[in-house]
């Protein structure tokens, strides 16, 4: 389908721009919209999860400084869906343009989070699975794990897209709202599918809020409740050769959404590398999108009941 | 990183073995995963569709603490008009524009809501009722939350016929329903 409507060569020279170009296609396809009350977190996880049968489309994109090699553009789409109120699934698509290099596409993820408990408590727990399929290259640094540091991301992506990850990720996510207040606590642990590979952890935490707590009566854009501000810390902690922060890097990252009556959900944040082995500089930006009735719309298409 | 090129190596040495690890272990996973999810939606479909009223039997399952807490904007018709827009935006989509139910969400008009105590409404509205499809809804803060419930409240006793809503459709409701503003 794709070749069809976008020449090869197009696809050879600009397989980024046609990557956007497809994302932004979705994004502005009418359905039938939600608003959406984004947190304002892009790497930390809530425990919120999709509304049932809704589809939220989501394109990301981070800058980041290199030393020793190019900047990079690293952007990646997401695709989430809730299965159902205690149930989420996603799947990202990523890829990134190395500076003075090339773009390719770096790989897949599937992710699953499952809500544990029925009711609010104090702290929420949800369990995230997430299965990689990746090259070298891939730097979205969605997760910053084990002993990844910026040194790792230096060479060309001739030579890091040879390498490939298959990884299993699990995260437990902890979180409370309270007056307003979000807290995220999520301790990670990775796994490389290869058994000679050893266990990677690493952690994100996230605190946020509403930058009104009441609603006003009006729709407006720029009303203070459809801001979110916050800020969110996440790093690796070694593996099981060699736990610990030594050989890690952290970033320090604020962050802000805005929830636009128009459904749509812009997100910034701008990180900083908190030691030398971590990227001095990821810039974020993502832009968001949700379906609602999109589970209810395949299935009529399959023939379920209207 | 030279553990991970170490990584590709041992792929390639032992390709297919690897590649079919993972096909493997995803397939089982995500069948187990589909089936459970299966499985649990069918048994919330056969309770809801057992007994109408046992949808509204979630009222009764609230906390007589949280059941007795007082709503601070009662008689705002500030907040009525916020929590329209509120419930427009986040509630809307399920309970149908107009509060009337829809297929998703039951009807909001009915006796059982209208007559719980502002407190049930806002525990239900915190809590959801995650195990029938509603979604937990303290990701709003709790003012807006109570703004969704004297909304809620403000919408006077219905007698509704139970049968749901179509989307953007009236319902069949023997009052008419206030002046909204918003959801006209």
């Amino acid at each position: 389908m794709v070749a069809r409507i976008v020449s090869e060569p197009m696809l050879r020279k600009f397989p980024g721009l046609v990557f956007i170009a497809l994302t932004f296609s979705l994004l502005l396809c009418r359905s039938s919209l939600v608003w959406a009350q984004e947190s304002p977190y892009i790497v930390t996880y809530d425990h919120y999860l999709e509304e049932p049968g809704s589809l939220e489309l989501e394109y990301f994109s981070t800058f980041g400084t290199q030393r020793g090699g190019n900047d990079f553009d690293a952007f990646w789409t997401e695709f989430e869906y809730g299965g159902t109120a205690w149930w989420t699934t996603e799947v990202y698509l990523a890829g990134q343009t190395t500076f003075n290099d090339s773009t390719i596409f770096t790989g897949f993820r599937w992710e699953n989070r499952f809500r544990l408990l029925q009711r609010e408590h104090l702290v929420n727990p949800v369990l995230y699975i997430e299965y990689e399929n990746t090259n070298g290259a891939d730097k979205i640094l969605k997760e910053v794990e084990g002993h990844d540091v910026e040194s790792d991301y230096a060479d060309s992506n001739a030579v890091l897209r040879k390498e490939h990850d298959h990884e299993l990720e699990m995260k437990l996510l902890l979180s409370s709202t309270f007056r307003g207040w979000n807290v995220a606590v999520n301790p990670i642990v990775t796994k490389n599918l290869l058994p000679s590979e050893p266990w990677e952890f690493a952690y994100a935490v996230g605190a946020s809020r509403p930058l009104a707590l009441k609603a006003s009566p009006n729709r407006c854009n720029f009303c203070r409740e459809n801001f979110i501000a916050g800020v969110e810390m996440y790093g690796g902690l070694g593996d099981t050769r060699s736990a610990g922060l030594h050989d890690t890097s952290h970033y320090l990252a604020p962050v802000v959404a805005w929830n636009l009556p128009s459904d749509w959900t812009v997100r910034l944040s701008s990180g900083f590398g908190l030691n030398d082995n971590s990227h001095r500089l990821l810039l974020r930006w993502g832009l968001s999108r949700e379906f609602s009735g999109f589970g209810e719309l395949v299935g009529r298409l399959f023939g379920g009941r209207p | 990183m030279r553990a991970r090129f170490a990584c590709f190596r041992a792929i390639g040495r032992n390709g297919l073995a690897n590649i079919g690890f993972v096909v493997v272990g995803v397939s089982v996973f995500g069948m187990a995963v589909l089936g459970a999810v299966r499985a649990v939606a069918q048994k919330e479909d056969a309770g809801a569709r057992k007994n109408k009223s046992s949808t509204y039997a979630v009222l009764a399952e609230v906390p007589e603490k949280a059941r007795e807490r007082r709503n601070p904007f009662e008689a705002d018709t500030q907040a009525v008009v916020a929590g329209g827009k509120l419930f427009e935006q986040h509630c809307a989509d399920c309970h149908g524009r107009k509060a009337g139910g829809a297929r998703k969400g039951p009807s909001l008009l009915r006796e059982e809501v209208q007559q719980a105590t502002p407190g049930t409404l806002f525990w239900i509205l915190t809590n959801g009722v995650v195990r029938r499809g509603m979604p937990v809804w303290s990701k709003l803060p709790e003012p807006e939350r109570w703004q969704i419930v004297t909304f809620l409240q403000s919408l006077k006793l219905q007698s509704v016929d139970s049968q749901p809503e179509e989307p953007g459709e009236i319902p069949a409701v023997s009052t008419p329903l206030p002046p909204l503003g918003l959801l006209e």
